[in-house]
C-alpha cells in the first residue's frame, strides 16, 4: 500500500528537522566546551596534558565516525546491561567527536598568535588566565571563527550518520518516507534542501562575523 | 644597596653558553647602556632580568631581594619591572587606551577612571595623547613602540629594561624614540638598554657595558670606553658599527 508525498510528510520530515538541530546544537555547544578544553591543554606548558589532549584528538580523529557511532551505541548497552536507545549514544559520539574538531581547530588558532603576544602580557605581567582572556583567545577568536563555521556545518550535515542506529533526524525520517511513497526523487531533493537551508545561512554568518570583527581590531581602517 | 645586583649569571641553551659568569649592579636612577654583538647575549640578560629567561647559575636581587623563578612571586616583582620588547607587539584587538590600561586594571586592581588617567599620563610622555582611541594597526612603527613605552610606564614601574626597540623601525622613525628615551632617562628613570645607537648610548647612558661572547667585557662612562677602548673586541666593534663601510 503506498501513498503519495503529501503535506502531511512534509510536516514529518520538519519534525525529523528538529531532532537534527538538536543534536547539532548539543554536539556543538558540548563540543565547544570539550574543543575548549582540549586547545587549552593541547597549548599548556604541561607535557601530560598536551599528550592526553593530542592522543585524544588523534584517535577520534584517525577513526571513522560511524565507528564512534557504534562503539557509542553498543557500547552504552554493555555499560549499562540495557538495550539502550540511540538517542544517548548519538549525542554522546558526536559531542566527543565534536570536541576533538573543535579542540584541533582552536589549537591552531592559539598556537597562530605570536609568541610575542604571549610576552607582552606575561610583562604587564597579566596571570596566564588573563593572558588567555584579555590577549590571546580574542585574537584566537577570530581566525578560528571561519573553520569553526566550517565544521558547525559539516557537523549539521555529518548528523545524518545517526540514521543508521536508528535516530529519526532528517535523513532517517526522509528514508521512512521514502519506503511508503517509493519517490525518492521528490523526498530527497527536498531533503537536500532543508539540509541547505541550514547550512548556508551558518556560512553567511561567519563571513559577517569575521567582517564585523576585522573592523573591531582596526584592520583595514584609514590611518 | 643597588636596585638590581646580578652576581655571577650564567644562561646555557643546550650546550651553548649566552651568560657567563654575568655580575652587574644597577643603582637607582642609573641609565645602563648594553651594547655587542648579535649573539653577545645582551638580550637573554634582560630577559633574564625580567624573568622570562631562567637561569642557570648565579643570582638576582631586585630591591634586595631574590628574583623569583616563577608564579605568582613572579609576576609580583615584574609588576615594578618594566620591558619594551624589540618586536612591535601592542596587542593589535585593543585601542592604545586599552593596551594601557589592561595592566594596571587587572594586574594592579587600579579602578578604571583611574587607569584612564594613567594612560593618558603616560601618553603624554611619549608625546602621542592624541592616539588614545587609535588602534596599533593605524600607527606607525615609532608610535607603537612609543605606545609600548607608555604601556609600561602605566605600571609605574622602578626599572625599565628595552630591548633593541628601536632595531626593528625604518631609520627616520629612530629619532622619536630616542628622544623619548633621552626624556626618560633625563627625568630619573632607572633604565638597563640593549641597544645599537652609539650616538644616544654615547650621550645618555652613565654607564656602558660591552657584551662579548656571554661575559661582561668591559663597562665604564661610555665617553671613556669610546675614547680609549680597553680591548681589541670592544675597539674593533666601535669602529666596525662607527664606519660600517669600512
Amino acid at each position: 500500500m503506498s501513498r503519495d508525498f503529501d503535506w502531511s510528510a512534509f510536516l514529518f520530515l520538519l519534525g525529523a528537522l528538529r531532532w537534527t538541530v538538536v543534536l547539532s546544537i548539543i554536539a556543538f555547544v558540548g563540543g565547544g566546551v570539550g574543543g575548549l578544553l582540549l586547545a587549552l591543554m593541547r597549548t599548556s606548558p604541561y607535557r601530560t596534558l598536551r599528550w592526553i589532549a593530542s592522543g585524544y584528538i588523534g584517535l577520534l580523529q584517525g577513526t571513522p565516525v560511524l565507528m564512534q557511532l557504534f562503539l557509542a551505541y553498543y557500547g552504552l548497552a554493555v555499560l549499562t546491561g540495557l538495550r539502550i536507545d540511540p538517542w544517548p549514544a548519538v549525542t554522546l559520539a558526536f559531542t566527543l567527536y565534536a570536541a576533538a574538531f573543535l579542540g584541533e581547530i582552536w589549537r591552531g588558532a592559539i598556537q597562530a598568535i605570536p609568541r610575542q603576544q604571549w610576552e607582552a602580557a606575561a610583562a604587564i605581567p597579566l596571570s596566564p588566565f588573563a593572558q588567555l582572556r584579555h590577549v590571546i583567545l580574542p585574537q584566537a577568536m577570530r581566525i578560528a571563527i571561519p573553520p569553526t563555521v566550517g565544521f558547525l556545518v559539516q557537523l549539521i550535515k555529518g548528523t545524518s550518520i545517526a540514521s543508521i542506529i536508528g535516530f529519526v533526524e532528517l535523513t532517517r525520517a526522509g528514508q521512512l518516507i521514502v519506503n511508503v511513497t517509493f519517490q525518492p526523487m521528490i523526498v530527497y531533493p527536498i531533503i537536500a534542501l532543508l539540509y541547505f537551508a541550514l547550512c548556508w545561512p551558518l556560512s553567511l554568518l561567519a563571513l559577517r562575523l569575521e567582517r564585523r570583527i576585522d573592523a573591531a581590531l582596526g584592520i583595514g581602517q584609514p590611518a | 644597596m643597588p636596585l638590581l645586583a646580578l652576581a655571577n649569571l650564567r644562561k646555557q641553551f643546550g650546550t651553548n653558553r649566552v651568560l657567563d659568569d654575568v655580575s652587574l649592579d644597577v643603582e637607582a636612577g642609573e641609565v645602563v647602556a648594553v651594547i655587542g654583538r648579535s649573539g653577545s647575549g645582551k638580550t637573554t640578560l634582560l630577559r633574564c632580568i625580567n624573568g622570562l629567561e631562567r637561569i642557570d647559575a648565579g643570582s638576582i636581587h631586585f630591591e634586595g631581594k631574590p628574583l623569583p623563578l616563577g608564579g605568582a612571586a613572579l609576576r609580583e616583582a615584574r609588576r615594578h619591572i618594566g620591558i619594551v620588547f624589540q618586536s612591535l607587539n601592542l596587542f593589535p584587538h585593543h585601542s592604545v587606551e586599552r593596551n594601557i590600561t589592561l595592566g594596571p586594571t587587572v594586574t594592579n586592581d587600579v579602578p578604571l577612571a583611574q587607569a584612564k588617567a594613567l594612560a593618558l599620563d603616560a601618553l603624554r610622555q611619549v608625546d602621542l595623547e592624541d592616539k588614545l582611541h587609535a588602534y596599533p594597526a593605524q600607527l606607525s612603527g615609532g608610535q607603537q613602540q612609543r605606545v609600548a613605552i607608555a604601556r609600561a610606564l602605566a605600571m609605574q614601574p622602578r626599572l625599565m629594561l628595552f630591548d633593541e626597540i628601536t632595531s626593528a623601525l625604518d631609520p627616520e622613525l629612530v629619532g622619536e624614540v630616542v628622544k623619548v628615551l633621552e626624556r626618560l632617562a633625563k627625568s630619573g628613570m632607572t633604565m638597563v638598554l640593549v641597544t645599537h645607537e652609539m650616538g644616544f648610548a654615547r650621550r645618555t647612558a652613565d654607564t656602558l657595558v660591552f657584551m662579548h661572547k656571554g661575559r661582561v667585557w668591559e663597562k665604564g662612562p661610555p665617553r671613556e670606553l669610546f675614547a680609549a677602548p680597553k680591548t681589541r673586541e670592544l675597539e674593533s666593534f666601535i669602529r666596525a658599527v662607527l664606519e660600517p663601510n669600512d
